[in-house]
């Protein structure tokens, strides 16, 4: 606070620009869905950034990553990944099954571990016996198959709702039913509208992917603007 | 009063306490996390139209980057004739308002008056001013009294600014925008409460910090209107599914049970003789 | 990789990256080894801006896109250079502002012109397209940021291809995004309010509001930026033509601001008196 002093602009190679994903993983498929804010400090730079899922090839069908956290990062990355999955498919003439994508991303990651991609991944697809799989990132690169993971601004207020309502955590004497795809769906959207309730960075609207053999379908859910 | 160590409570006779400063200070220093407060990250504004002054707020309090309150108050009240809008952490602009109006109506009770706002804006500007900045309160003040309506704004370290229209908070340039853009002298009343209606929500659709509802306060020669909410800007998402618990799903881990010994004493009420 | 000897075709698919079916090369090895021998260099690698100018705004209309400036290039508080442009036309459908340092700006512009002129001796039908600079200028940005070497920069990106607008922006780490109102500067705080609000009220509009809404908000720039001019640039994308026009002083109105007591009395007075 030298207010005195001219103000010396110092160089920071990071932000973080907000952003929550969330992925669901049930028998045959699996559902990602992002947030489309994206913001810095108080200042909403867009409100349809609906590049934070993207859509990646994959074998018979597709597998989506989600992308939060340093925006300039999750561009590279992702057109990072796009590019080496497109040289895959040239070279091999199949394309590259989603636990194979996740350890790519796991070394692309860990390659950066001294100068890390700022982004919290989450990779969603089918597995190669066509059941539904989630994988979750840290920044640099350790991952972790799980069920249902939420990454991002509001991971933190998302995962026990999640842990409760998808793993019947803390809950005695409780049905474990299996999730159908449509519970996963109001889920999210749900999830989300209460994300959007008291985390700032999440908000404007969910884009949400669903993963099933027959391919991906999006959607878009609208969430609080303020 | 002895005291040992220093641990012993003096009694206060006023103002703040300021025992741990230099040990916290050192504590920083090396590397301990002091809490944060909650902030107001706030759009307020105000004012002057044809018959008076309206001040405007948004209601989203927040910790850091978590939304803590979404439906606050902070106009606050000073004097019949004059309210406050307040932006910084929220403590500070509930304790010094609610100072300001104690002082306001104790001097209004000695001099039989009505309270006037310079009166008001010199003891928050000199009581701020003698904090240095360490109260983070940043006020917009607006009323009525015998000079006609008047609004102020002041900044956390005393200063103060008397205009026409004026904004405060992480909202301001945005609620600014629309003030610079759409502010005209002597406007009618319906016409002001839209203004400060679309500065508040541009403050609100535009500034992280500031969100949810809009509050409205109308202050004319004749009296005061409060006005909360004047508008919803966001209704709140619908949830689709259901989330009651069965009974018993909260799982009880041991179960003890402890009678309440009493101790039964007889006493014998005879009537009084009448 | 033979018969690449075209002019301005690179025969890897990008700086220090894989050749395509290396798998097991890790891209940009090269650079970050570079990277590493600069810190070990002990080497100054940051820099700040010093000649820069403020907002760059952009919205889009319908048929096209609407950007402007001003023409200020300040040094510190210093209203140093009063006619600087700040919008520039790169080939014959895109436009490319940038806030921040001026001297960085130059130096894109002239890589970007230089890019053009290259492109059309290839003389292949094909050019560059608002989208494809800015594809591009998010690979310069990002890049220079990782190498701790920043163009200090905002640059928006606006253009018409194909009978589609685009409007676009990158800044000095490589955030990109699209959006259908920008600011930068701040212009992100106190112009994008007034543009969102318009284009929400009116999704398609037609030029002259957009235009009407551009003056409005550089009039309310010029009123509380303390870094901005009320002269400006402004540079319009209809379908396929890019027409640049200076544009005369944003009529200001000053005497609004005074106090009450003087409000009775509004007239409008044009304000600075020089060019």
């Amino acid at each position: 606070m030298n207010s005195e002093r001219p103000v010396q602009q110092y160089f920071s190679p990071y932000t973080f620009n907000g952003g929550t994903v969330l992925a669901v993983a049930g028998e045959d498929f699996s559902v990602i869905a992002a947030d489309t804010r994206l913001s810095q400090g108080f200042a909403i730079h867009t409100r349809d950034s609906s590049k934070d899922v993207q859509t990646l090839c994959g074998k018979t069908n597709s597998t989506v990553l989600g992308c939060a956290g340093f925006h300039g990062d999750c561009l590279t990355l992702t057109k990072l990944i796009t590019a080496r999955l497109q040289m895959y498919e040239h070279e091999h003439g199949s394309k590259m099954s989603c636990p194979a994508i996740a350890q790519m991303l796991s070394t692309v990651l860990y390659y950066r571990r001294f100068f890390p991609y700022y982004t919290y991944n989450i990779l969603a697809g089918l597995d190669n016996e066509g059941k539904g799989c989630v994988f979750s990132f840290d920044p640099v690169g350790s991952y972790e198959r799980e069920t249902y993971r939420a990454g991002g601004s509001a991971s933190a207020l998302l995962q026990p709702l999640l842990d409760n309502q998808i793993g019947f955590k803390n809950q005695q004497g409780a049905t474990e039913v299996p999730l159908t795809k449509d519970k996963a769906v109001f889920l999210v959207k749900d999830v989300f509208t209460a994300a959007a309730e008291r985390d700032i960075y999440t908000g404007d609207a969910v884009i949400i992917s669903v993963i099933t053999k027959d391919g991906v379908t999006e959607e878009a859910f609208p969430l609080r603007r303020d | 009063m002895a005291a040992i160590g220093g641990t012993v409570a003096q009694e206060h006779c006023g103002g703040f306490s300021f025992e741990n400063c230099k040990r916290n200070a050192i504590l920083e220093k090396m590397g301990a996390k002091m809490p944060t407060a909650r902030k107001t990250g706030t759009t307020i504004c105000g004012i002057v139209f044809k018959d008076g002054v309206i001040l405007g707020a948004d209601t989203r309090a927040t910790e850091d980057t978590i939304v803590a309150d979404k439906n606050c108050s902070k106009i606050h009240y000073i004097a019949p004739n004059i309210y406050c809008c307040g932006a910084g952490t929220a403590a500070d602009t509930e304790y010094v308002t609610n100072l300001i109006s104690s002082h306001i109506q104790l001097h209004s009770l000695s001099t039989g008056r009505q309270a006037r706002i310079v009166t008001a804006l010199r003891m928050l500007k000199q009581l701020l001013f003698r904090y240095k900045g360490y109260i983070s309160a940043a006020l917009v003040l607006g009323g009525v009294d015998l000079n006609g309506p008047t609004l102020h704004t002041v900044y956390p370290h005393g200063s103060t600014d008397k205009l026409p229209y004026v904004t405060m908070g992480s909202g301001s340039l945005a609620a600014m925008s629309v003030f610079e853009s759409h502010y005209k002298p002597d406007m009618e009343l319906e016409d002001a409460k839209k203004l400060v209606r679309d500065a508040i929500a541009a403050g609100i659709f535009n500034d992280l910090g500031s969100g949810s509802n809009i509050d409205l306060c109308v202050i004319t020669k004749e009296g005061t209107q409060y006005l909360r909410p004047y508008d919803v800007a966001n209704e709140k998402g619908v949830r689709q599914g259901k989330y009651l618990y069965k009974r018993g799903t909260t799982a009880i881990l041991t179960k003890d049970v402890k009678p309440i010994v009493m101790e039964v004493t007889e006493t014998r009420v005879e009537a009084m003789e009448m | 990789m033979a018969a690449m000897n075209v002019p301005g075709f690179q025969d890897q698919l990008w700086g220090n990256g894989p050749s395509p079916g290396a798998v097991y090369n890790f891209p940009g090895i090269q650079m970050v080894l570079k990277l590493l021998s600069k810190f070990h260099q002990q080497r100054e690698l940051c820099k700040y801006p010093t000649t820069t100018g403020t907002s760059v705004l952009g919205i889009k209309f319908d048929g096209g896109v609407l950007m402007a400036a001003d023409t200020l290039g300040s040094y510190g508080s210093l209203a140093r250079f009063r006619e600087v442009s700040r919008l520039t036309a790169v080939g014959n459908n895109t436009v490319v502002g940038g806030s921040g340092d001026y001297a960085d700006f130059q130096y894109l512009k002239s890589v970007l012109e230089q890019k053009v002129i290259d492109d059309a001796c290839l003389n292949d039908g094909h050019g560059y397209t608002p989208k494809s600079i800015y594809s591009w200028l998010t690979r310069v940005m990002y890049y220079r940021r990782t190498r701790f070497d920043p163009l200090w920069n905002q640059v928006v990106v606006g253009g018409v291809h194909n009978g589609e607008s685009f409007l676009g922006c990158v800044d000095k780490i490589g955030i990109a995004f699209e959006a259908p109102t920008i600011s930068t500067g701040f212009g992100a705080y106190l112009a994008q309010p007034i543009l969102r609000d318009a284009l929400e009220k009116n999704p398609s509009m037609p030029l002259d509001q957009a235009r009407q809404v551009i003056t409005r908000c550089l009039q309310v720039l010029f009123y509380r930026d303390a870094r901005s001019l009320n002269k400006s640039k402004k540079h319009l994308h209809g379908v396929s033509r890019v027409i640049s026009r200076v544009m005369k002083n944003v009529l200001v109105k000053w005497n609004r601001q005074v106090t009450q007591q003087t409000l009775e009395t509004e007239d409008s007075v044009p304000a600075g008196q020089q060019c």
